[in-house]
């Protein structure tokens, strides 16, 4: 898929950046001139990967939050978030619905069906030790193209 | 954002601004005092000035139950956008909690 347009950010792994990063991608993918709803669902996926970082990812430590956006053909939203944090073991049960290793922080276990449920495809990769980075892609139907078509 | 009014046996807490893991600490903080000072009957959470809110939400809207349950009391969750709404159904939390 043909690369429109790029940016990336990368900042540190405090909470108070959970809306930094939500304000950024909301800024970024203006241009593909999202519906309300769309652009809630990225932002919405985009906090849950940047708090799992924050929270999972750099919980012992600090570090850096890397997240990657970019436009691809056709009107696709593609970002990709990253840390190199204490990974994840098992991929597949901490994407269990309500499973969570922060109870005591009443995270309730939701993050990567939330991630799953606003965007098109979520990939997760990850290596205990080195850090994990989420993918995620969303296919914008353009709020011009959507007011043209309910018309 | 927080505030809280008491009405007779209920508790109406106004949330307000985003909702997000940042924030959601200093929110559970606040309303667990409240409840515990209070006692009410109904803790009535309402969303009518929260501008986004993701699943760290969750976790306070279901923490909040567990509390306010095992004091005998209910919880009622008001004026959710359709976002909002619809991550709490994601959650199950319409089996919980009253959503109006």
């Amino acid at each position: 898929m043909k690369i429109i347009n790029e940016a990336q950010l990368i900042f540190d792994s405090r909470s108070a950046n959970e809306g930094f990063a939500r304000v950024a991608v909301s800024s970024f993918f203006s241009q593909l001139d999202p519906t309300v709803e769309e652009i809630t669902d990225l932002k919405t996926a985009v906090s849950e990967a940047v708090t799992n970082a924050i929270v999972h990812g750099y919980r012992e430590y600090d570090g850096k939050v890397r997240v990657l956006l970019r436009i691809l053909e056709p009107s696709t939203a593609y970002i990709r978030i990253k840390d190199n944090g204490c990974g994840i073991d098992n991929i597949e049960q901490a994407m269990e619905p309500l499973y969570t290793t922060a109870p005591e922080e009443e995270r309730a276990g939701l993050g990567f069906a939330v991630m799953q449920s606003f965007m098109d495809s979520v990939q997760v990769a990850s290596r205990p030790g080195r850090g994990t980075t989420v993918t995620m892609k969303r296919i914008i139907r353009s709020r011009r193209r959507h007011d043209t078509q309910t018309r | 954002m927080i505030a809280f009014e008491e009405q007779e046996e209920t508790l109406l807490v106004t949330l307000s601004g985003d909702i997000d893991h940042h924030i959601a600490r200093d929110l559970r903080i606040q309303i667990d005092e409240e409840v515990t000072r209070l006692c009410p009957q109904v803790l009535c959470l309402d969303f009518r000035e929260v501008t986004f809110m993701d699943s760290s939400g969750i976790g306070l809207v279901m923490g909040r139950y567990k509390l306010i349950q095992s004091m005998g009391g209910t919880l009622q969750v008001i004026n959710l956008s359709s976002h909002i709404r619809r991550v709490m159904i994601l959650a199950g939390l319409d089996k919980l909690a009253i959503i109006r």
